[in-house]
C-alpha cells in the first residue's frame, strides 16, 4: 500500500480532524507539474537491474515485466534515475504539455 | 535479472507524494530505511525537511504509523511512542526516528543522548545534509568546515564555516551504544543492510546518513547520488559500525579521490582556496590515521 | 483508608489509582515526592507503568505525548523553570488534544532563583490550551489527580490537564486523607480508549502542519474543548460523590459570598486562612467572603460575575504579577464581570511572591481596604504600585 490521490480533497468545518492526525497516505495533489524534463525508460535497453528503482527519492519507479516504470503523477524530473543507469536507458526529454 | 537488495525490502512505498526538492538525499534515506523497516515501522520525525515536505493538511505522505515530534524531541517522543505500545501489548513493531542534522547534533542531542543512556528500543536515523536545509541553509554542528551557509557567508575576511563536523558516530558509540553505524545515500545497498541489521538488535541503534541536499550543498539535481558516493570515496566520510564495543570499517577506498574536486564541484565550497582545500585534506588524513590504528577492518 | 500524607504524597496516591501506563519523572523541587513515590510504587508493584528516568522537562513532557500518542494512559510532574522549558511541549500536547495529566507544583520563577511557592509559573501558561485545577488541600489534591484524567479523556474534552499545587505549602504539608479503594477507582475512571493514537489496523500520520486554510478551525475546536469542561466537570463530580462519598462544586467554590459585601476572590490554599479571617470579621459584623477559584482554565466567567454582583467590592489575592500592568488572575476576574455587565469595585493583592508568607493580619487589611478604599493594584508588604 502506498499514498495514493483521494476523491476528498476539500474539508468542511465539521470534517477536520481535530486531533490533528488523520488517515496515512491520504493525498490530495500530484508533482507533476514540478518537472520541466522527464525520464523516458528505452525499454529494449532496460534489463531490470533496478538500480534506479532503488535510487529514486521519490519511489516513482517500480519495475514491471523486469523493465522500470515511472509514475508520472509523482515524478518530479531530478534526473537521478538517469545518471545512475549504467547502460543508458534512460533519457531525459522536455516535458510535453 | 535479480537484484538481492531490491528484493530483501518490501516493494511497497512508505514515504510518497511528499514535496521535497527534486533529488532529495534526505527523501531518499528516509524511503529506503521505511522499505526495510515495512508497515510496522511507527516513524517519529521532528521539525525539519522531511516532516514539513510530508504532513501537510491534507497531503499526508507517510503510509505508516508516522508522527512530528518538537524540534528537539525527536528521541524523548520516540521513547514514549515505544512505551506507550509496548504498555499497549503490541510485539513486533520497530520505533524509528528520522532527523536531520540540526535535529540530531544541535537541539536534539540532549534527548538522543538520554534515550541512548537508557537503551530504549528505539532506531534513531540522522539524515546528514549539513546545514538547517529546511530554514534556509543555516549552518550546523555538522555543517563542514569550509561550508558557505547563508550565516556562514564566505567572503575576503572569513572563508564559510570554520568549525569542523561534529563526529555524531563516535558521541553515539562512546556511550557504549549497542549499535551504531555510518552510511551514505551514495551507497544505498549498504545502507539498507545497516538498517536490516539495526531492526534485529535490541536497545538504541543509530544510524549516520549522509543525505546531499542538492539545493543548499549547490550542485545540479541529478548529482545527489553521484555526490553522496564521492563524499566516501575522497575519504571525508568513512563507512563504519559500532558494535560490542569495537569499531569496524566497512569500506576502505583503496585510493582515494581528489578532495579538491569533490569540494569544487559544490557551489558551497567554490569559494575555498588552495590554503583551505589543504587543510581538509590534511585533516582527511589524520581522520583515517585514526581509523587506521582503532577500526577493524576485513 | 485514613493516611497522615503530604499533599505531594497524597496526590501520588491518586496518581497510582488512576493506572497511568507510562510516566516520564524528571526531579524538580517542590515536585520530587510525587515522582520518588511513583517510582517507589512502581519498584513494589503497587503501580504498574513504564517508568522513565527522562532527561529534562522538555523530554518529560515530549516523552509523555509519544506515549499518548501510541494510546497509553500518561502522566509527568514538574515546576517552575521545568514548566517553562517544556512550554513548548505545553502547546504541542493541547494542540494535538492528547488528554495528559500533569501535576505542577507551583513554584516561582528565577529571577532571583527560588524554589518557594507562587503562582507564577502555572499562571503565566493560561494561553496554552491546557486545563487548569488549583487544589487547596491534599484530599482535593488526591481526589483531583482521579478526576483529572476523567475529565481530560472525556471526548467532548480531550485535553490535557494541569494540576497546581501550591509548592511547600501545600505539597509538603501533612493532611489526614482518605485513599480510596482500588475498586472504587477503577469503577471511576475506566481504562483509556481512544481513535486518537497510532494504529496497525488504521495507520495515522499525527501533529502534521495546518496551514492559513484550515489552522483557525482546528484552534477554534481546541477552544470549544476546554469550553466542554463546563459541562463534563459537574457530570464528573456527581459521578465522584456517588462513588466516593465527597463533593465538589465545579468550577468555583463559595463560602459566605451571597450576602457578602466584600469578597475575597483567590486560588489555592490560601484561600483556607482567607475563611478564617472571614469568619472573624462576620462576628465582628462585617459581612465578608471568600470566592475561591478552582479552575482558571476553562474560567468561570459566569460564576464568577454571579457571585460577585451584588458585592460592594470585591479583591483578588494571588500569587503573580503580569510585570507591567496587574495580576492575571484580577485581569480574568475584570473580564469577567465587564462582559457580564457587573459593576463592582475591585481591587488587586499581589502577595506570597516567591514563597514570603501573607498573615491573618495582611488579609484582615485587604478586607478593610475594601471597605475605606485603596489603590486597585497593591502589594503585599509593600503598598500601592503608585505610592509605594
Amino acid at each position: 500500500m502506498r499514498p495514493y490521490i483521494r476523491e476528498k480533497k476539500d474539508f468542511a468545518f465539521n470534517e477536520v480532524p481535530v486531533d490533528t492526525s488523520y488517515e496515512a497516505g491520504y493525498l490530495v495533489s500530484v508533482n507533476s507539474g514540478w518537472r520541466s524534463i522527464r525520464p523516458v525508460v528505452a525499454n529494449e535497453k532496460c534489463v531490470g537491474c533496478e538500480q534506479c528503482y532503488l535510487y529514486c527519492p521519490d519511489g516513482v519507479i517500480s519495475i514491471n515485466n523486469g523493465k522500470a516504470e515511472i509514475d508520472y503523477d509523482f515524478c518530479k524530473g531530478c534526473g537521478i534515475c538517469a545518471k545512475i543507469c549504467k547502460l543508458g536507458a534512460i533519457g531525459m526529454e522536455a516535458e510535453r504539455k | 535479472m535479480a537484484n538481492k537488495t531490491a528484493d530483501s525490502i518490501s516493494r511497497d512505498e512508505f514515504f510518497y507524494g511528499h514535496k521535497a526538492c527534486a533529488g532529495c538525499g534526505g527523501s531518499l534515506a528516509v524511503r529506503a530505511a521505511l522499505k526495510v523497516l515495512g508497515p510496522r515501522a511507527v516513524s517519529v520525525l521532528p521539525a525539519g525537511c522531511m516532516s514539513a515536505v510530508g504532513f501537510n493538511f491534507p497531503q499526508l505522505c507517510f503510509s505508516n504509523n508516522s508522527i512530528i515530534s518538537t524540534f528537539a524531541g525527536t528521541a524523548s517522543m520516540l521513547t514514549g511512542v515505544e512505551a506507550g505500545l509496548r504498555a499497549k501489548g503490541y510485539k513486533d513493531f520497530t520505533a524509528v526516528g528520522f532527523a536531520g542534522d540540526g535535529g540530531t547534533a544541535d537541539i536534539g542531542i540532549q534527548a538522543l543522548s538520554g534515550a541512548i543512556d537508557r537503551n530504549d528500543n528505539i532506531i534513531y536515523i540522522c539524515y546528514d545534509n549539513e546545514a538547517y536545509m529546511n530554514t534556509g541553509i543555516q549552518k550546523s554542528g555538522l555543517t563542514p568546515f569550509g561550508a558557505k551557509t547563508t550565516t556562514t557567508p564566505a567572503g575576503k575576511n572569513i572563508h564559510g564555516n570554520i568549525r569542523p563536523k561534529k563526529n555524531m558516530f563516535e558521541i553515539a558509540a562512546a556511550h557504549d551504544i549497542p549499535y551504531a553505524a555510518t552510511a551514505s545515500v551514495g551507497y544505498i545497498n549498504d545502507f539498507i543492510a545497516k538498517v536490516q541489521k539495526a531492526s534485529q538488535i535490541q536497545g538504541t541503534k543509530y544510524i549516520h546518513v549522509i543525505a546531499p541536499c542538492p539545493t543548499g550543498w549547490g550542485v545540479p539535481v541529478d548529482e545527489t547520488v553521484n555526490i553522496a558516493r564521492e563524499v566516501v570515496d575522497s575519504g571525508l566520510w568513512y563507512l563504519a559500525e559500532y558494535e560490542n564495543g569495537e569499531f569496524t570499517l566497512n569500506h576502505k577506498p583503496k585510493q582515494f579521490t581528489s578532495v579538491g574536486e569533490y569540494l569544487k564541484k559544490q557551489g558551497r565550497f567554490r569559494h575555498l582556496s588552495d590554503e583551505d582545500i589543504k587543510i581538509i585534506t590534511d585533516s582527511r588524513d589524520k581522520k583515517w590515521e585514526f581509523i587506521e590504528k582503532n577500526f577493524n577492518y576485513k | 483508608m485514613k493516611k497522615f500524607l503530604s499533599g505531594n504524597e497524597a496526590f501520588a496516591e491518586g496518581i497510582r489509582l488512576a493506572r497511568p501506563e507510562v510516566i516520564s519523572a524528571y526531579p524538580i523541587t517542590p515536585q520530587t515526592i510525587v515522582v520518588e513515590r511513583l517510582s517507589e510504587m512502581v519498584e513494589v508493584g503497587s503501580l504498574k507503568a513504564e517508568y522513565i528516568h527522562v532527561e529534562s522537562e522538555h523530554s518529560a513532557l515530549s516523552c509523555a505525548i509519544g506515549a499518548s500518542a501510541a494510546g497509553a494512559r500518561a502522566f509527568t510532574a514538574t515546576s517552575s523553570q521545568g514548566l517553562l522549558y517544556m512550554a513548548e511541549c505545553l502547546y504541542y500536547a493541547s494542540g494535538g488534544r492528547f488528554p495528559i495529566v500533569m501535576m505542577n507544583a507551583d513554584r516561582s520563577t528565577a529571577l532571583p532563583w527560588n524554589i518557594y511557592g507562587d503562582q507564577r509559573d502555572s499562571l503565566s501558561q493560561l494561553d496554552s490550551g491546557w486545563i487548569q485545577a488549583y487544589a487547596e488541600n491534599a484530599q482535593e489534591a488526591l481526589d483531583l489527580a482521579l478526576m483529572s484524567y476523567k475529565i481530560a479523556e472525556d471526548k467532548r474534552v480531550s485535553t490535557p490537564f494541569m494540576a497546581n499545587l501550591d509548592g511547600f505549602v501545600l505539597t509538603h504539608t501533612y493532611e489526614t486523607v482518605d485513599i480510596p479503594e482500588r475498586e472504587q477507582a477503577d469503577r471511576f475512571l475506566p481504562p483509556y480508549e481512544t481513535d486518537n493514537r497510532l494504529d496497525f489496523d488504521n495507520p495515522k500520520n499525527m501533529a502534521f502542519s495546518a496551514g492559513p486554510d484550515y489552522n483557525y478551525i482546528f484552534k477554534y475546536k481546541e477552544h470549544e474543548g476546554v469550553l466542554a469542561v463546563r459541562q463534563v466537570i459537574n457530570e464528573t463530580e456527581k459521578e465522584f460523590a456517588e462513588i466516593f462519598g465527597r463533593s465538589y462544586t465545579g468550577l468555583i467554590e463559595k463560602y459566605l459570598t451571597d450576602d457578602a459585601d466584600y469578597i475575597i476572590v483567590t486560588l489555592g490554599s490560601i484561600a483556607g486562612l482567607c475563611r478564617e479571617t472571614a469568619d472573624d470579621l462576620r462576628s465582628r459584623g462585617v459581612r465578608a467572603g471568600v470566592l475561591r477559584i478552582r479552575y482558571m482554565r476553562p474560567f468561570p466567567n459566569q460564576e464568577i460575575a454571579d457571585t460577585l454582583k451584588n458585592a460592594k467590592a470585591y479583591a483578588v489575592l494571588e500569587k503573580d504579577v503580569s510585570f507591567g500592568n496587574e495580576g492575571t488572575v484580577f485581569t480574568n476576574v475584570n473580564s469577567a464581570l465587564k462582559k457580564a455587565s457587573v459593576d463592582v469595585k475591585g481591587y488587586n493583592y499581589i502577595g506570597g511572591l516567591g514563597g514570603r508568607n501573607i498573615s491573618s493580619a495582611d488579609i484582615e487589611k485587604i478586607f478593610s481596604d475594601m471597605e475605606n478604599g485603596a489603590e486597585t493594584v497593591n502589594f503585599i508588604g509593600i503598598g500601592g504600585e503608585n505610592n509605594g
